[in-house]
């Protein structure tokens, strides 16, 4: 069962060829057969199977949507009523969560099984899930290596069929990076699409929770519950969320497809670099037309976010100060260092880094120089975008420079690691869309596409990637093991 | 532009962070290195850009003075690491 695509399950559950409940069992064995890969930090076993039971009553009456009784699985990042939520945190090893992230709501009126809580990069902050409190998690297409971050235990755990599809969250590059080192594909949304309700939160300006799936149409039945105005984000954007699928089977002719320059000149690895031209000439076939453009201001993308990212993240994190939840030191002498242990004890080293950075941008004299600074290069960044999306209707690149990395390899050197997110933080300061598709393997391990399109434009996004996916079978390749 | 040790010290107070004597010079070293990357920014020339805060540019949404929480102390309590008869514990501030 665990290889039928989405919508071959909802019909296998419609036609009562197998219940939610024997699919949730299914996935719940292949994910002890897997904890090798730990891509859960909690199994939420009996959750999933009431879930499962009351998914079977919903289809028996008819009542049924195409997500009920599909088994899928929450990134710790998002908020579960009365489930352990960590965010990949000692600090929060010990929380609880009082309410439901909006995502989670959403997908559980919607009848989907929850399976469990994804392993993540600690606080979203990471690039290869190394930084998470519970351990690295491996990449199923080739264990020695990461799976990306900070959405790294989902990218796993769909590629390796131990979900459906799963829920990830994206500052700098956090569903696309991974969905692209573990072959899979992933939607950032535009900023304000999806509720960040109970999504504890990194970099406000940034964050956004989106679909990781195997095929873009996945993704438009995923998206399609997970989108829409949210009253408790302030940041939710009020506009109507259009049919995902409706469009998915438009013909491409006449689309202009944008390549920057700048995202394929030194550090693509050629093997990545060829591997992409094949893909990118696939659309030609389909009926693009292809065109370089050039987007001088991405080169500043990655100072301009590592002032913009840990700034907010100074002051986000600031709420964890071991009062009112999660962890807190013991035998404190005063209230100074009830804060200081407690936070010194509870957040890991490049979440430390990053507090560290924010606060010295954000402090007095310095204000100026890095955070106002950084966020004039926002908008000559983000005006990048719109003048190319004036020209084109989407830009295409590169998600990462190489495939998957070793474990080990790069944690020593946080700069190297801020690097390899070269292609994907600018999207975020822009706050426009992107997915990341598979597009081919080198070497056995599998190379992303990044398709960017301009503000509310999923529906564009996911024509074109479910185009491609249709004539090609990339997004249909399973890791050896994982048959 | 590089940091020293103390200065690592004294924003590490600034944001109530504990951060261990033997992290101190590698915290440094990240940081300058850091700085470092940011300086590249002074290439582009940013006068009378508007500094960018928010993707949408929006003004906050603005809803009728009425209350809609609900009270869940006791829920939100339950999860709290010191409290007594509803307050949150913490160690004596004032003598």
């Amino acid at each position: 069962m665990h290889t039928k695509t989405l919508l071959e399950l909802v019909q296998g559950l419609r036609s009562g060829e197998f219940s939610s409940v024997e699919l949730t069992q299914a996935f719940l064995n292949r994910i002890m057969q897997h904890q090798h890969l730990n891509a859960y930090i909690t199994v939420t076993e009996e959750i999933a199977l009431e879930n499962a039971k009351a998914a079977d009553i919903r289809l028996s009456n008819g009542k049924a949507e195409l997500l009920t009784g599909i088994p899928i699985a929450q990134k710790d990042i998002f908020c579960t009523l009365d489930v352990k939520t960590t965010c990949g945190s000692k600090m929060l090893d010990n929380f609880t969560a009082p309410y439901n992230a909006t995502v989670v709501e959403k997908l559980n009126q919607a009848g989907a099984v929850m399976l469990g809580k994804l392993n993540m990069d600690e606080f979203a902050m990471g690039s290869s899930n190394e930084t998470s409190y519970y351990g690295v998690v491996k990449n199923p297409w080739n264990t020695n290596t990461v799976p990306g971050g900070s959405s790294g235990g989902s990218a796993a755990a769909v590629a390796a069929r131990l979900a459906v599809c799963a829920t990830g969250t994206d500052t700098g590059g956090s569903i696309r990076q991974p969905a692209a080192l573990c072959g899979i594909t992933g939607l950032k949304p535009t900023y304000g699409r999806v509720s960040r309700y109970g999504m504890i939160a990194y970099a406000s300006s940034l964050d956004q929770g989106g679909p990781m799936t195997h095929s873009a149409e996945e993704a438009a039945v995923m998206l399609q519950t997970m989108a829409g105005f949210d009253e408790k984000d302030s940041t939710s954007v009020d506009c109507p969320v259009p049919d995902y699928r409706a469009g998915l089977n438009n013909s491409l002719a006449g689309l202009k497809i944008g390549l920057p320059k700048e995202f394929f000149g030194e550090g693509l690895n050629s093997e990545v670099a060829s591997t992409l031209e094949i893909a990118i000439n696939e659309y030609s076939k389909l009926g693009a037309e292809i065109k370089e453009i050039s987007m001088p201001n991405l080169k500043l993308a990655i100072p301009a976010y590592y002032v913009i990212a840990p700034a907010e993240c100074s002051a986000n994190l600031s709420r964890f100060d071991g009062v009112r939840y999660g962890y807190r030191c013991e035998n404190p002498v005063d209230l100074t260092d009830l804060y200081t242990r407690s936070r010194g004890e509870g957040f890991g080293k490049e979440v430390k880094r990053r507090i560290l950075m924010g606060t010295y941008a954000l402090s007095a004299g310095y204000y100026d120089a890095y955070y106002i600074k950084a966020q004039k290069v926002r908008r000559l960044i983000s005006e990048d975008f719109k003048n190319a999306l004036g020209e084109v209707d989407v830009i295409m690149g590169p998600v990462t420079p190489t495939t998957a990395f070793g474990i080990g390899e790069k944690i020593g050197n946080p700069i190297e690691m801020y690097l390899s997110d070269i292609y994907t933080i600018a999207i975020n300061l822009a706050g426009v869309p992107a997915m990341s598709i598979p597009a081919g393997f080198v070497a056995g391990m599998p190379v992303g596409l990044q398709i960017i399109g301009n503000y509310f434009a999923e529906d564009r996004l996911l024509n074109i990637a479910h185009q491609y996916q249709q004539v090609t079978d990339w997004h249909q390749h399973t890791p050896k093991g994982f048959e | 532009m590089s940091l020293t040790a103390d200065d690592v010290n004294k924003i590490a107070h600034l944001a109530r962070l504990g951060i261990d004597k033997q992290d101190v010079e590698s915290y440094a070293k990240d940081l300058s290195g850091m700085l470092d990357l940011m300086t590249r920014m002074s290439e582009l020339n940013t006068d009378n850009v508007e500094p960018m805060a928010h993707p949408m540019d929006q003004a906050q949404r603005l809803r009728p003075d009425v209350v809609t929480e609900q009270n869940n102390r006791e829920k939100f309590q339950a999860i709290a690491p010191q409290v007594e008869a509803g307050l949150y514990l913490v160690p004596k501030v004032i003598e």
